[in-house]
């Protein structure tokens, strides 16, 4: 095992102990959202296709490769967009709205 | 990562622990409903910032790159707009598996640099690789049948056949054999690269068919730890902190979430993913609806036994959100706190296709989320209550679960509808539920029964109430 490999595994570590503490705090009303959102975040490996495909030496080249790297592209992009939408979508039902039941205050 | 301990850190890698950071907070923030929509755009923002510091990192194919980025874009934006609140679960699915495909290509590709230039794979990077490659392709294909599944395209039924598990098990082995030729650098690495990837690809189908749709919750947060799992893995073919952090924490996450379904329902993750849950009680409900003596009543006779009524729990189920029927249920929510009931929701932790799906339909149609109850909370109220108003769930109010040991799903903690004085099932259909097994509540003497579409059956009762 290389030193920059340890480096890199000591990070995963500690990132997997941070995930666990803080998503075990989120209450089970927010476990969907929070299944979506965290969708959202894996997302992040757009950062993983740009630098595979986008640089000179992309070995996604000519007609064919690019096709591929713009499938691989496309995908890492719908997961990013897609899944912060719905997250919104979602938890935008959480926020206290304006009451549109005003019926109970009138009908009495 | 310079080699030099003095040399100045690069201002992408500074993007990147931002990114990181963000993340984090976004996911704190998920805590309470109150800040979870900060939650989510700090977690964008963190994205935003992580693309655009990689746009500066040499990037020529500026058309295939752009284009791709708008469509994909295009195309996610629009999908999560229209998607209705209930097809959310395969929406996710869709999206995950699109995560994970992405992370296997991206492995595929930086391999590909490798052999192209003639440069030595370092273990390193032959082993990270095949990792993201193998998780990030069974995510894939995994996704996919998950979302056929739930969107019904296909049999939500198990689909089992004989030798299941050797042919799994047969994959595996070839996965674990190319993984270590590729390793160890036997030649064609490539060819034993795309030999575990294709492997892994077929995996992913099988591994998903014999899980039962009512199982599928558990199977997309399962992907869903995996595909950030190959995120992570990724992180390490490329050496970038931001994906080794981000792939991290969803893979924490989603392992979590796993295990919290899998206790909700009694049930090891082993259980339910190979233990064909559905499969023997196929045979064992042939002909559920034999046997049963149930009463059929009509909306206005549940209206006036809720509208005199002094306490109702509603218990929502799958069924509910398939009616769509959860703006009716707050309609009969505000009639009948008109006329001084006091009207609890009683949500199990697996109703419905994903953990609070119910809680997220109920919130869509302004239903205050204190007036919805865990189970815990709820199940000793049943005795004081005068209905207990089903709507489109079955397994989770199943008292077999409780008393026969004999039910597949016996240990499985359910809402305990049946001790509450009277019990009204809203229904389709006498057909059995998700897990395929007979009922009881449905035969006692205080259920009734209300069959119909769950919208159009409240929409009655509504009117019935009114009318009263």
């Amino acid at each position: 095992m290389t030193a920059h490999l340890l480096a890199e595994l000591t990070v995963f570590i500690l990132a997997v102990f941070v995930g666990f503490e803080v998503i075990s705090k989120v209450p089970t009303t927010l476990h969907t959202p929070l299944m979506s959102a965290t969708n959202a975040i894996h997302g992040i490996v757009l950062v993983g296709a740009i630098l595979v495909a986008g640089t000179a030496d992309t070995p996604y080249a000519g007609i064919g490769g690019s096709v591929v790297g713009f499938f691989l592209v496309l995908l890492a992009s719908l997961n990013v967009f897609g899944g912060y939408t719905v997250t919104e979508r979602m938890l935008d039902m959480f926020r206290p709205k304006k009451r549109p039941s005003p019926p109970a205050d009138t009908g009495r | 990562m310079s080699a030099s301990a003095t040399a100045l850190a690069n201002p992408v890698d500074v993007a990147y622990l931002i990114t990181g950071v963000l993340f984090i907070l976004g996911l704190r923030y998920l805590s309470s409903p109150k800040t979870a929509v900060l939650g989510n755009r700090l977690s964008a923002v963190g994205t935003l910032i992580a693309v655009v510091a990689t746009l500066t990192q040499g990037i020529v194919n500026w058309i295939v790159i752009g284009a791709a980025l708008v469509v994909g874009a295009a195309i996610g934006i629009v999908s999560a707009r229209q998607v209705k609140m209930t097809a959310m679960p395969q929406m996710v699915a869709a999206f995950n598996g699109a995560g994970g495909g992405a992370a296997a290509l991206v492995a595929a590709g930086e391999l590909l640099k490798y052999v192209n230039a003639g440069t030595a794979i370092t273990y390193d990077v032959a082993f990270t690789s095949v990792l993201s490659a193998v998780i990030g392709a069974l995510s894939f294909a995994g996704s996919i049948i998950a979302f056929l599944k739930l969107q019904e395209l296909m049999t939500g039924r198990p689909i089992t056949y004989p030798g299941q598990q050797v042919v799994n098990a047969l994959l595996l082995l070839a996965i674990l054999v190319a993984w270590g030729l590729v390793v160890s650098g036997v030649t064609p690495v490539l060819e034993w690269f795309w030999i575990a990837l294709g492997c892994s690809l077929v995996l992913g189908v099988l591994f998903v068919l014999p899980i039962g749709g009512a199982d599928m919750p558990v199977v997309i947060s399962l992907l869903n730890s995996f595909t950030g799992l190959a995120a992570a893995s990724t992180g390490f073919v490329l050496g970038n902190n931001v994906l080794i952090i981000s792939g991290a924490l969803v893979g924490a996450s989603g392992t979590l979430l796993t295990v919290l379904m899998g206790k909700a329902m009694n049930r090891s993750i082993t259980n339910v993913l190979f233990g064909a849950f559905g499969a023997v009680k196929t045979s064992t409900s042939a002909g559920p609806s034999g046997g049963h003596n149930v009463r059929s009543v009509n909306p206005d006779d549940v209206a006036a036994m809720l509208a005199y009524a002094s306490e109702v729990i509603v218990v929502p189920g799958y069924g509910m959100a398939v009616a769509q029927a959860q703006h009716s249920i707050r309609e009969l929510e505000s009639q009948l706190e008109k006329r001084g009931v006091e009207v609890k929701y009683a949500i199990h932790p697996v109703a419905g296709r994903m953990p609070g799906h119910m809680n997220v339909l109920l919130a869509e149609a302004n239903v205050p989320y204190d007036s919805l109850y865990d189970m815990d909370d709820i199940n000793p109220e049943f005795e004081r209550a005068d209905v207990a108003l089903v709507v489109g769930a079955n397994d989770v109010t199943n008292p077999a679960a409780r008393e026969d040991t004999n039910s597949p799903i016996y240990g499985m903690p359910i809402l305990n509808v049946d001790k509450a004085q009277n019990v009204v099932v809203l229904k389709r259909s006498m057909a059995s539920g998700f897990a395929g097994i007979d009922n009881p509540l449905y035969d006692d003497p205080k259920t009734v029964m209300l069959f119909g579409d769950a919208k159009k059956s409240i929409d009655s009762v509504v009117a019935g109430v009114k009318a009263l």
